[in-house]
């Protein structure tokens, strides 16, 4: 198929398959964030190793607390004020109140650890059963072969270096180039989909007290249980991060034409030569 | 033509969404289709690993402090007068659903072939702490009192009237702490009635005299204080028929999770 360099035209994009799981795939983070932020809210301190609690300091890297109406996030010997939004922020009525997240950032926007956890668990598994489909979907179809596998010649630092240099200067691919990924969203998506989801799926079952029994590795592997708690929150952190800059990329690339893209799978490709 | 950019449509889904969602979490709407996580967690433990043994720690492993959490102590005056007796005329019942309904003392109970094991365990909240527990099996009590066959699962019923905490969210009413569990995890080799923790009695604050230990599951699942065990073929007639203080108010049953 060629591409006139005058006109644009409208190309095939997403499978029907990418698209419904990538939507899936967002309802099910999107809940798992709000709802694992209401969790964190009742416990809002991380450890290393097997075990943890209020008491065991030397584990603790991790706090958002309170002190008064100072609200603060804690690294190590880091104490960051964060009045506001961490620690001490205001309740849907508007009263300063002391708690981890902010309302708006949890689901329920209510301390609800046990509906927080019911929802958590049947996102965890929309997740877990989309992804397989998606990865079962890629694998035979091609898809992460034709186009998220990087070749040797995408990975050369000069190429990496360019794209970076195109994207600080906002200048996104046209024409044929348009129809393929680039090597950052090829690492981008990659990585997302082949190492920080499988991640936080294997961390969060590393929480579970019944899989460290059936499954030791699981746990084994991450370093003990509050490791897991730990490494599961710096992925979802990860998670978080990628979603922020992915909705500004979209956003810088041409909204209305990305999101049809992954609506009805039509995408519009610019003249090389504008 | 105003075209909508993704912005206002974010901006737009975002407060939609924000409303809605609150009300999605109401038992009567998503909240029952999402409690169907329950069922497949439980059964998908239960097929990787029915038979598996909860990790066991040496002794180097101990938490230096372990968290007392719930009930720190029962106010209720029947405790306090076994507590103030030294738990002397005590008694554990063992009924419902058994021929041979019986009772043991906190000596017989001690007197009995005990498992110690030093494990983890796992608060709801998030925090772990290690310690080393010993007690009789619960199934050597349940082969004693002879289960009737249509036995299902096995009450712990708690000394403590719970008040509830803050930190665990949502507006708790005051009632009696119960537990269950079902006969997998009844006969799990480390399903233990403990009468001791990290060498010595059990403190009051983690129970004494007598604390369930069901290893694979959550902290709110080891009952404290426990004062009689049923066996029963349906978990109805107890609180509010969820299985649990904790159930009772939106928690998992199968807290494997």
């Amino acid at each position: 198929m060629s591409v006139s360099p005058t006109t644009s035209t409208l190309f095939h994009r997403h499978a029907l398959a990418v698209r419904v799981t990538h939507w899936v795939n967002a309802i099910a983070i999107f809940f798992l964030l709000m709802t694992g932020l209401n969790i964190f809210n009742a416990h809002p301190m991380l450890y290393w190793g097997q075990y943890g609690a209020n008491s065991d300091t030397g584990r603790q890297w991790l706090q958002i607390g309170s002190s008064g109406e100072k609200g603060f996030l804690r690294i190590g010997d880091l104490r960051i004020e964060t009045t506001g939004v961490l620690g001490v922020s205001n309740s849907k009525a508007g009263a300063p109140q002391p708690i981890a997240y902010p309302h708006w950032a949890t689901f329920p926007s209510y301390r609800d650890l046990g509906t927080a956890r019911n929802f958590h668990f049947f996102f965890a598994w929309m997740l877990v059963v989309n992804g397989l489909i998606y990865l079962a979907y890629s694998l035979f179809s091609g898809h992460i072969r034709r186009d998220l596998l990087p070749s040797a010649a995408e990975l050369a630092p000069a190429n990496i270096a360019h794209d970076i240099a195109q994207h600080a200067k906002l200048k996104f691919p046209k024409g044929e180039a348009a129809k393929r990924y680039h090597i950052l969203q090829k690492l981008a998506y990659g990585g997302v989909v082949f190492l920080l989801i499988p991640g936080i799926i294997f961390t969060g079952l590393a929480m579970s007290p019944g899989m460290n029994a059936a499954w030791p590795l699981l746990v084994g592997a991450t370093g003990g249980r509050q490791s897991a708690r730990s490494l599961h929150w710096i992925f979802a952190n990860l998670m978080l991060l990628f979603i922020i800059v992915h909705l500004l990329m979209v956003m810088l690339a041409g909204p209305w034409n990305e999101v049809r893209s992954m609506i009805t799978g039509k995408f519009r490709i610019k003249p090389e030569v504008a | 033509m105003i075209v909508p950019t993704r912005r206002t449509l974010f901006g737009l889904g975002g407060g939609l969404l924000l409303t809605a969602c609150d009300s999605l979490a109401s038992p009567d709407k998503l909240g029952k289709i999402v409690k169907s996580a329950e069922q497949a967690s439980k059964s998908f433990q239960r097929f990787a690993g029915r038979d598996a043994l909860a990790r066991e720690f040496t002794r180097a492993d101990l938490s230096p402090i372990f968290k007392v959490n719930g009930t720190h102590e029962p106010v209720e005056a029947e405790y306090q007068v076994h507590k103030t007796e030294g738990f002397a005329n005590w008694k554990l019942s063992i009924g419902g659903l058994v021929n041979n309904p019986m009772s043991f003392s906190v000596a017989q109970l001690r007197s009995m072939p005990a498992r110690t094991q030093i494990t983890r365990h796992d608060c709801v909240e998030g925090w772990s702490a290690i310690g080393e527990w010993s007690g009789p099996q619960l199934a050597t009590l349940l082969k004693a009192a002879d289960m009737k066959t249509n036995a299902r699962y096995v009450v712990f019923r708690c000394a403590d009237n719970y008040g509830g905490e803050v930190s665990k969210g949502g507006a708790q009413s005051t009632s009696i702490y119960y537990e269950s569990i079902d006969l997998i995890d009844a006969f799990h080799p480390q399903t233990i009635l403990a009468t001791a923790m990290n060498g010595a009695p059990l403190s009051v604050g983690h129970g004494a005299p007598l604390r369930l230990r069901v290893e694979r599951q959550l902290g709110y699942k080891q009952a404290k204080y426990v004062m009689g065990i049923d066996v029963v073929d349906s978990l109805a007639g107890y609180g509010k028929g969820q299985g649990g203080y904790w159930e009772d108010r939106g928690y998992e049953w199968y807290a494997g999770i």
